[in-house]
Formats: C-alpha cells, structure tokens, sequence
C-alpha cells in the first residue's frame, strides 16, 4: 500500500478535534507548519502529548486555544526562556497540566510499540510526580526482595505528527539519528508527516538510510512543506531562526501581543500562502 | 580573540566553570569515567571540555550537541545508559532547591504550580536517583531559589555539591558551606541562603581559575562551545 501525498490543509484535517495528539520538541522535528495549519482549522481541545518535553509548537497551540490538557516532562522555548502561553493558561487554569519524567514517557511508549500493558522504570520514587499520576503504579519487584519499583502504563498516542526531513515515493520516512521519532510512530495509531522533499530511490534499498528510517508501515499520511519545522532549526538543513522565536517569546508574554504574532505570522494570507 | 577589554577580567561564568571542573575532579568522590549534560546547561558544558581539555580521560555526552552527539537510539538512549549505571555523573539545576538536597522543577503555590510555573521536572526524577553522581548547579543564590522546603519535589537525591553564584556547598545529608567565592562573606550567604546549613567558623575562599585554566576555557573550551551554546559564547568571550 502506498502513502497518501496530501495537501498541508487535508493532512491537517486528519487530526481531529479531541485527540491525543504527540509533538516532539525544538531539538527533534517539530511540525511547525502543521501546527500552524491547525491553528488555521480551529482544532478544539487537543491533549498534547511532550515527546518527552514541548517547545514552541505546543505553546502555540495553547495560545491559540486548540488545546485542554498537556502531558510532558517540560514545557519551554529552550534559549528563548520560559513558554508564555503555557504559563498563562495554566496561571488562568484553563489548561489541564499532566506532569511527567522524560524517561517515563519514552517507557510509556515503549511499552505501546511493545503491545504490553505496562512496563516497569526504575527511579521517580522520591518524586512528588507519584502523588500527582494516579496511572502510575510502584509495585514490589517480583524477582527479589525489598526492592520497590515504578510500573508505567502503556500509552498510544491518537496521532504522532513531526516533520522530517525525506520521505520516499513508497511513504518511508527518514529522522536519522532521531530514534525516539520511531518509537513515537510505532506506538501511536496514526502518524501524520510533513517532510523537505519526496525522494525517489527507495530509503529501504539504501544501507546508509535504512537504520535512519521510519518504514511505511507506520505512516499514515505525508504532505511536503519545504522550510516545515521553521522558524525551529532541522539537522543540517537549515539553524533556527533565533530572531522570529525571540520575537515570538516577547510578543507572547501578552494576549494582545500573541494575536498580533498569530494575525501575522499563522493567519495572514501570505504565511498561509508560503506553506 | 579575546576581546581586549575583557583580556584581564575573570568573568563569573570562568570561574563557576572551574570551580565545577574541579569537583568533577575530586579525588574523594568515585571517578567520573562517563559525564552526560543536559539542555541548556553551558557553564557545566564548559566545565566538562575544561577537563577534557586538561587531559582527564572522560567521556563527555552532551544531549544538545548536534555534530558528533553521540546518541543513536533517539533522546530515550541518555536514560537507558543511566539506568544501566553507564553515567556517572550529571548536572541538575532547580527553580528551588532545598536543604535535604530536593529540587523542584514544577512551580510554586498549589500542584502544578499556579502561582509561579517552572517549566518541568525534565529528567531530573529518574537521574537524581539513578546517576551515582549529581552536582546541582544554579547561578542565581537567592532564598527565593535556596528554600526552606521546596512546594514541590520534582527529584529527591543526594548530591555531591551545591555551587551557586556566591559559594559552594557540600552536602552529607545536609549542605555544609565548603567555599565563597571573591566578594562574598559568610554573612552574605547567610543573608542569601533560606535553608539551614553547617558554617564552619573559618571558610576559605573559592581558588580564582589558573593561567592555564583561563587559557583552555578561553580557546579551546570556547571552540567546542561555539555550535552549541553561541549566545553563551558571545556573553561571555565577545564576538569571534
């Protein structure tokens, strides 16, 4: 079976409201404009999920309302400081925050590519995150003695959406030393994918590409925007557009200073137009 | 190029990078064979290449250094490795720290922070316990940051040091203060510090960095630096 090409706009259109949606972070193929297409859509209560932290996608997202709950481990704009919107709505309580570990939610869905029904971690005992995770579990090691340990449930995601940077004309994607993204895919029950450019030469027929590569099996879905994780940095394709994420943060800090960010730079109808 | 202004000055961040680089060194603490740093964390990073740079056989594993990053299997592999017992050192820093050595990564006021959000617990709940070794690090020494008892405890642990802004700490079960740096005083830190803490009556000062530290740190420290932290790098050395 071949993978749909598909418009950014009918990829958008397959998140649906509602959905557990998973985003990985600035340092790991953000789909920056996916996201933006979604704010365009009005997509409705979203619950986020941090792979294992957000970044700028996530606190765009929450600035523009798409979203009712966040799961991750951390939510920031890296060098660019703390996450605005994120910190708003949670101060306003019109977010719900899950707080996790990174390592609890890489287990998680470990344990979903895995098709167990949880998988143990060790550490997070003295945490307070225990108290704050009624799904999280310590249990005593069956296998010894005296040895209590923390058992995390299985999670899978509705959708899984980054943004690589190839795709080949069979749907295999390329993330490259980006693992974490192929465990995303391979727990969540669809992934939706945005990428540089579609290749024509299988990436499976390819030594050095295969280990580096997400096999269709796995992807839904695939539209090609060029400069897609922008103004976030990609590999080697192209460094951060430190400039426009400094802008973002400070324009941020306020609602009226976000809707001017989103009036200009997500509905305008020249940055809809360029993605 | 040093920019010629700052050719003589020892900037806060040179000397937290050695006073860091040396208790990676401590002859007294179990050897630092493999050393992972975290995001956002340049004055650690630094401390980490000074030792390198020094000639001290240590494998460092930077998790945003983008060329040369040494892991494969996605950002789950740093974990894994500790949870093996693979790391032997890492850095936490925290929007509070208290004086039984938790830190709080979440926020103040009610659960999850709704008074003052930090931005999260990251790994610090699996390292703090798993990773024979931490240093908690946090430049600003203040007792909205040094607390009684944190609102919240992303990570519970037991560090090996404390180093701020003004001193170090070391800590056994509870934090002793082992150095001050230039221009601060005991009472200084006591008027900074919101937790109880164990004051010997003669504290020395913190060692200001050697020639030769200042040096590696200024040149090839710096140039191992650059991709990943240039902000920190501009700061610090001027532009280059």
């Amino acid at each position: 079976m071949t993978q749909s090409v598909l418009s950014l706009d009918d990829l958008a259109a397959g998140v649906p409201d509602g959905a557990l949606l998973a985003l990985p972070p600035d340092n790991s193929l953000p789909p920056s404009a996916l996201v933006r297409a979604l704010v365009r859509r009005g997509v409705r209560g979203l619950r986020l999920l941090g792979v294992p932290v957000s970044g700028m996608v996530t606190d765009l997202l929450i600035g523009a309302g798409c979203v009712a709950s966040v799961q991750s481990s951390a939510v920031s704009l890296g060098e660019a400081g703390t996450a605005p919107r994120f910190t708003a709505a949670l101060a306003a309580g019109s977010i719900e925050m899950i707080d996790a570990t990174c390592p609890a939610i890489h287990t998680m869905l470990q344990a979903a590519e895995k098709g167990v029904p949880f998988m143990p971690l060790r550490g997070v005992l003295g945490s307070d995150l225990l108290a704050h995770r009624p799904d999280w579990r310590v249990i005593d090691n069956p296998f010894d003695h005296d040895d209590p340990i923390l058992l995390l449930p299985a999670l899978s995601p509705d959708v899984a959406a980054f943004h690589a940077v190839l795709a080949d004309a069979h749907g295999n994607v390329w993330v490259g030393r980006r693992r974490e993204l192929a465990t995303l895919a391979h727990a969540a029950k669809r992934t939706l994918v945005t990428v540089e450019r579609i290749v024509a030469d299988s990436l499976l027929d390819d030594e050095r590409m295969a280990p580096g590569t997400i096999a269709a099996t796995y992807i839904e879905a695939i539209a090609v925007v060029e400069h897609g994780a922008w103004p976030i940095a990609l590999l080697d394709e192209y460094e951060a557009d430190s400039a426009h994420i400094a802008e973002y943060a400070r324009l941020a800090r306020s609602d009226a200073g976000f809707r001017a960010y989103l009036d200009s730079h997500v509905f305008a109808r020249s940055a809809a137009a360029a993605e | 190029m040093i920019a010629p202004e700052k050719r003589g000055i020892i900037t806060p961040e040179e000397r937290l990078a050695c006073v860091l680089a040396r208790l990676i060194l401590d002859p007294a603490a179990p050897p630092a064979r493999h050393i992972a740093v975290g995001a956002a964390s340049p004055i650690p990073a630094a401390a980490c290449w000074l030792v390198r740079t020094l000639g001290h056989d240590v494998r460092l594993s930077l998790l945003h250094k983008r060329t040369g990053n040494p892991f494969t299997e996605g950002s789950r592999e740093l974990f894994d490795l500790a949870g093996q017992g693979r790391i032997d050192l890492f850095f936490l820093g925290g929007g509070q720290i208290d004086g039984a050595g938790n830190i709080n990564l979440i926020g103040t006021g009610e659960w999850p922070g709704r008074t003052t959000r930090f931005p999260g617990s990251f790994g610090s709940a699996f390292m703090y316990t798993v990773v024979p070794r931490t240093i908690l690090f946090r430049e600003e020494h203040s007792r909205r940051v040094l607390v009684p008892r944190v609102d919240h405890v992303s990570a519970a642990g037991s560090p090996q040091a404390l180093v701020t802004g003004r001193c170090v700490f070391r800590f056994a079960s509870r934090f002793t203060l082992a150095s001050l740096h230039p221009g601060e005083s005991a009472t200084s830190v006591r008027d900074n510090t919101g937790f109880a803490y164990e004051s010997p009556p003669e504290v020395p000062t913190t060692p200001e960095p050697s020639e030769q530290e200042l040096q590696l740190l200024r040149g090839p420290v710096r140039v191992e630096m650059l991709e990943t932290y240039p902000g920190f790098c501009r700061r610090v050395w001027g532009e280059n």
